[in-house]
């Protein structure tokens, strides 16, 4: 499986990553070159493998209802690149009147 | 003439995901309070900010109140589930990701009954699955500006996933107001559109009457009312129909529903864009539900609606109108229920509840539970119209009395002076007087003139001061005449 | 100078010097200030460290030492100044993951593993350069610029915790945090010749580390000797209620166990030590196989039984290791938007503003890793990389519980294949990968592990790894600590 540049466009759109067209080439070649070496995997057979949990298993652990928040030590304020009347500021969404204030 | 009816060519097939939020104090994942309606960002810490280092822990609570939800739907639940992160970039999703659950969720398999036009009918539940809210974003606060606001981000969620199952945007409603009514009785949320605590979307195809073979379907989102979603699925089944009609494709897309216009249009975010790349959660560890802890929770789950309304018609001889009416809410049917057992008169506590109990609970906006006449109140004023003491007139003053001041029937009644005299002596007394003050009458009437009675009766209630029991009154005029 | 030979004091005997009334908390930090100086630890030269702030560690002693006063009683490592990986959420001090997405960005909380060790007594001075967000093998891809090794400054200190290990050779200070997703701890502290350890995945909380890879990251100290390093692990192991993966197992006092056998002349008498065959390949540095020998020899003499050992899947490490980690980095570093914290490129549209603040924030190697992470996880290759790399890590899981459950209690094996190479001159990123060969496989499987000198070649130190049994760090000190006290001094030599 060859990386194209198609989808190094993809998943750099995906990951929210700008590759400008003069480094589409090289990130390819590079991305390629280090997935040659994963390739040695595929020949492994794991059809008899079950997930073998790297540490013993326990569920993961339950946090009181009422436990309270943790502390910050400083105001969002100083931390946050643009902030106005307590809100985080962000340029205005274009599909804003689309995607509402829902998940996808 | 009727014209003849047109065999319907498409049928419509949806299924429907139900977002509802926990009714719990603190956020899934870390200590932040869930209130509705904070100033902005103050409900935020190092984990729903998405610091950098900062790691996520299950609230306890969510995930009884989701496996209690999931017990409520008939559900199996999983001894091991397992979180997910679900990716993708959204300014009001700190983490770029939100942890959900994906192939392995708490609990699959239930089903809602509902009941269309008398007809009765089981809606699947695929799944439901735990998960963490998203912020807010206002887009029209500030020019050219989105403003943030992480107070809601990482709230408690369950997704409820139900299978293609529904045929008609009536049997959507139904599915939606018997599920909120479930979830209502279960107490694991608010369940209020308005709030946001309950966010529907609807998957919609159409596929030719007959065809085995589900049509491309597209999801409608947006919706903020039950009716809104039955006006949506509708209007989107018909787009798809003349589609179809003219040979065209459905489009399998995401569009958003206007209220205000009555259309759905569809969604400018890119198609392609939605790869959220989902893979366990590896900042949690999977999530083990002890046979103990389930036990537990199963006996923690109250009696369902359905459960109810049987019951209800079995022991109180109620009328399924009235069933309705009493176990629509489950802190209504509460009331209901302790009232009729209190009073030892179910016909009376549910004439009482659906009429005074219920309106004046609307017209003061709070809820039930905190309705100054109690149920041991309102079968006091129940068992003293039963046993004579006050008139049904004279009652509903007193009601109203109860509402404004919290004071016992009884006390009000002596108060206001409206217990009715039932004792003979009295009443004897008061008979005697007015036969003879109305010689005439008395003559006629003791000869057998019964229509006379009921003037009678009037001057004895009269000279009590209305205090007299006019059954009793009845009673003893009766019994003379029949003497004379 | 009150001190003048802090460069070669332990943690633990300054520690004891300090409580001891011999040299003031205050000395303690002006020393390590002063020789930082000295050494050149700064962007001029070695480049160590990123960020420090001697009027602020003096504040911190000074109003400690008011609270000593008032409490009576000092923390085990009180006055001993100390320093911290740059991906660490410190008070005070930026915490920038020497990535300029961070730049100036001081964390409003502070991560579990600093606050034991402030209870203890410990005085922050410097946060330490690293490859960005841990992502590297030599501290060359930091935003900062290369850090250098104060062994010989024309290469590398290793990576990606360079920084830490660079501080505590170069005499800075006696014990340093560092981080592990790869080998991160271990491969520059056999670079440095220092003492690293990467604990059982669980035993130290995540709380304030920067994530890269989560199922992989462990905070683990880094020391001039094998005794500091377990008292570090000591102070900062345990349960952490904000850390869901952290274990609930209790926490062992390590050198208790280890010291009592000090004296015994067979200190690891009734000790299985494997030596996989699969970490010796045929092109090992010739030097680097003597010196392995060499120590292989001494665990035999202190009474160790050595046997050899298969670990068949572990050329598969690698593979699996540059597939999982990178796609656990694409999401965790999906939080560095611009939105809360961090950097901004001011752009008129959402997407630009991500897309050129992620673009000019991170550095080629870490938009590599996210685009890589990205891939292995999107739809259609999922199944392919992710899941199959997944199984495979399994296997490599199996082939240590196999050895440990044959009886085995330790492997005895080189940290790295080769020493500490000159600044630029690995530049294919596979072949920088391939320098994580004998450290990644403990990564995968959880288990802990550690790397301590074992002697020099050419010059350049050389570590040889411990590796032990899930929360079996017990053992593993106690064969780290025989073998140091065997070489004695001729290991830094």
């Amino acid at each position: 499986m060859a990386v194209t540049e198609d989808d190094v466009r993809h998943i750099a759109e995906l990951a929210r990553l700008a590759v400008p067209p003069s480094t589409l080439g090289a990130l390819v070649a590079e991305l390629n070159g280090i997935l040659t070496h994963m390739d040695v995997l595929t020949a492994v057979d794991t059809s008899a493998v079950e997930h073998v949990f790297s540490t013993p298993i326990e569920g993961t652990p339950l946090r009181s209802d009422s436990s309270g928040p943790l502390e910050l030590f400083s105001a969002r304020e100083t931390f946050a690149p643009a902030m106005r009347d307590g809100f985080y500021l962000v340029p205005r969404l274009a599909t804003h009147d689309d995607s509402s204030n829902t998940a996808p | 003439m009727t014209a003849p009816a047109i065999p319907p060519v498409y049928e419509m097939v949806i299924g429907l995901e139900v977002h509802v939020q926990l009714k719990t104090r603190s956020k899934a994942f870390c200590g932040c309070s869930t209130s509705f309606g904070d100033a902005p960002n103050t409900n935020t810490c190092p984990i729903c900010l998405a610091l950098p280092g900062a790691l996520p822990v299950l609230n306890e609570k969510a995930v009884e109140l989701a496996a209690r939800a999931a017990l409520g739907l008939g559900c199996t639940i999983h001894p091991v589930s397992i979180f997910a992160r679900k990716n993708y970039f959204y300014p009001d999703l700190p983490k770029g990701y939100q942890i959900s659950q994906f192939d392995q969720p708490l609990a699959t398999g239930g089903k809602v009954s509902i009941n269309v036009g008398d007809v009765d009918k089981s809606v699947g539940v695929t799944r439901v699955h735990m998960e963490e809210d998203a912020g807010k974003s206002l887009h029209d606060r500030y020019p050219g500006m989105t403003a943030i606001d992480l107070n809601r981000a990482g709230v408690p969620l369950i997704e409820i996933v139900s299978e293609p199952d529904i045929r008609s945007s009536k049997e959507a409603g139904a599915y939606l107001r018997t599920l909120r009514q479930i979830l209502q009785y279960l107490g694991v949320s608010d369940v209020s559109m308005e709030e946001g605590s309950l966010r529907v979307d609807a998957n919609v195809s159409a596929r030719p009457v007959g065809q085995q073979e589900l049509g491309t379907k597209t999801e409608v989102k947006n919706m903020n009312s039950f009716s809104g979603v039955e006006r949506a699925v509708e209007y989107e089944f018909t787009r798809q129909c003349a589609l179809l009609e003219r040979g065209e494709k459905v489009i399998q897309q995401t569009l958003l529903w206007d209220a205000s216009k009555g259309e759905a249009r569809v969604s400018r975010t890119k198609e392609g864009s939605h790869d959220y790349r989902y893979f366990p959660e590896p900042d949690l560890l999977p999530l083990i539900l002890h046979p103990e802890w389930l036990s537990t929770i199963k006996a923690s789950v109250p009696e369902l609606p359905a459960d109810r309304r049987h019951r209800f018609g079995d022991e109180y001889k109620l009328g399924s109108a009235d069933i309705d009416k009493l176990t629509s809410l489950p802190l209504v049917s509460d009331y209901y229920e302790a009232t009729a057992r209190i009073s030892e008169d179910p016909k009376a506590a549910a004439n009482w509840v659906m009429g005074e109990v219920q309106a004046a609970v609307n017209a003061s906006g709070m809820p039930i539970t905190e309705f100054p006449v109690r149920p041991a109140d309102l079968a006091q004023l129940i068992k003293l119209i039963r046993d004579g003491l006050v008139s049904h007139t004279s009652a509903k003053m007193i009601f109203t009395k109860m509402v404004d001041t919290g004071k016992p029937a009884a006390q009000i009644a002596h108060e206001l002076s409206l217990l009715q005299v039932g004792d003979e002596t009295a009443l004897a007394g008061w008979i005697d007087e007015v036969l003879a003050e109305h010689p005439e009458e008395a003559k006629r009437f003791l000869a057998g003139e019964k229509k006379l009675q009921g003037v009678l009766v009037g001057h004895v209630m009269k000279k009590s001061g209305g205090k007299a029991d006019p059954r009793r009154v009845n009673q003893l005029l009766t019994s003379r005449a029949g003497a004379g | 100078m009150t001190i003048p030979d802090f460069g070669r004091l332990s943690a633990s005997a300054l520690a004891a010097k300090i409580d001891g009334g011999g040299v003031s908390p205050a000395e303690a930090v002006d020393t390590s200030f002063a020789r930082a100086r000295e050494a050149g630890a700064g962007k001029e030269s070695l480049n160590l460290i990123l960020w420090s702030d001697e009027q602020l560690a003096r504040r911190e002693v000074e109003s400690f030492t008011k609270g000593l006063g008032r409490a009576g009683k000092g923390g085990r490592l009180t006055g001993v100044p100390i320093a911290l990986k740059d991906n660490i959420a410190t008070f005070g001090l930026p915490t920038t993951c020497a990535s300029k997405i961070l730049a100036g960005y001081v964390s409003p909380y502070e991560a579990t593993a600093v606050t034991r060790l402030r209870q203890e007594g410990a005085i922050v001075v410097a946060k330490t350069n690293m490859d960005e967000f841990a992502m590297g093998s030599s501290t060359e891809n930091s935003a900062y610029g290369p850090a250098r090794n104060p062994i010989d400054l024309r290469r590398v200190t290793g990576g990606s915790s360079g920084g830490s290990a660079g501080a505590v050779a170069a005499g800075i200070v006696p014990l340093a945090l560092g981080s592990e997703t790869g080998g991160s701890v271990r491969q520059p502290a056999s670079f440095c010749g220092v003492v690293g350890v990467k604990p059982t995945y669980g035993r130290v909380s995540r709380y304030g580390l920067v994530a890269f890879a989560s199922s992989f990251d462990q905070i683990g100290p880094i020391a001039r000797n094998v005794d500091d390093a377990a008292l570090a692990l000591e102070i900062i192991a345990g349960v952490d209620p904000k850390d869901s993966t952290s274990s609930s197992q209790k926490v062992l006092s390590y050198r208790d166990e280890f010291m009592p056998l000090a004296t015994s002349p067979q200190p690891l008498d009734g000790l299985t030590i494997g030596v996989p065959e699969e970490y010796f390949p045929e092109t090992l540095d010739t030097g680097i196989r003597s010196l392995c020998e060499r120590s292989i020899d001494l665990l035999k003499s202190l009474g160790a039984k050595v046997v050899d050992v298969k670990m068949p899947n572990t050329p598969l490490a690698i593979p699996v290791y540059y597939i999982i980690a990178p796609a656990e980095a694409s999401s965790n570093l999906a939080r560095f938007d611009g939105v809360r914290y961090g950097a901004r490129v001011k752009s008129a549209t959402l997407r630009d503003m991500y897309a050129e603040t992620r673009s000019q924030g991170f550095g080629p190697e870490v938009t590599r890793r996210i685009l890589l992470g990205t891939y292995v996880l999107s739809a259609g290759y999922y199944d392919a990389y992710y899941k199959k790399a997944q199984a495979v890590r399994s296997l490599i899981t199996r082939d240590f519980q196999t050895a440990f459950g044959s009886g085995i209690d330790a492997l005895f094996t080189p940290t790295t294949p080769t020493t500490a190479f000159a600044v630029g001159a690995v530049t294919d990123p596979y072949e920088m990968y391939l320098s994580d060969i004998f450290t990644v496989t403990a990564n995968l499987a959880g288990v802990p592990a550690m790397s301590l000198p074992i002697g020099r070649v050419g010059g350049l130190p050389v570590g040889g790894q411990v590796i032990a049994s899930h929360f079996c760090e017990s053992t593993m000190f106690r064969v780290a600590y025989a073998l140091e006290s065997a070489l004695g001094g001729e290991a830094q030599q």
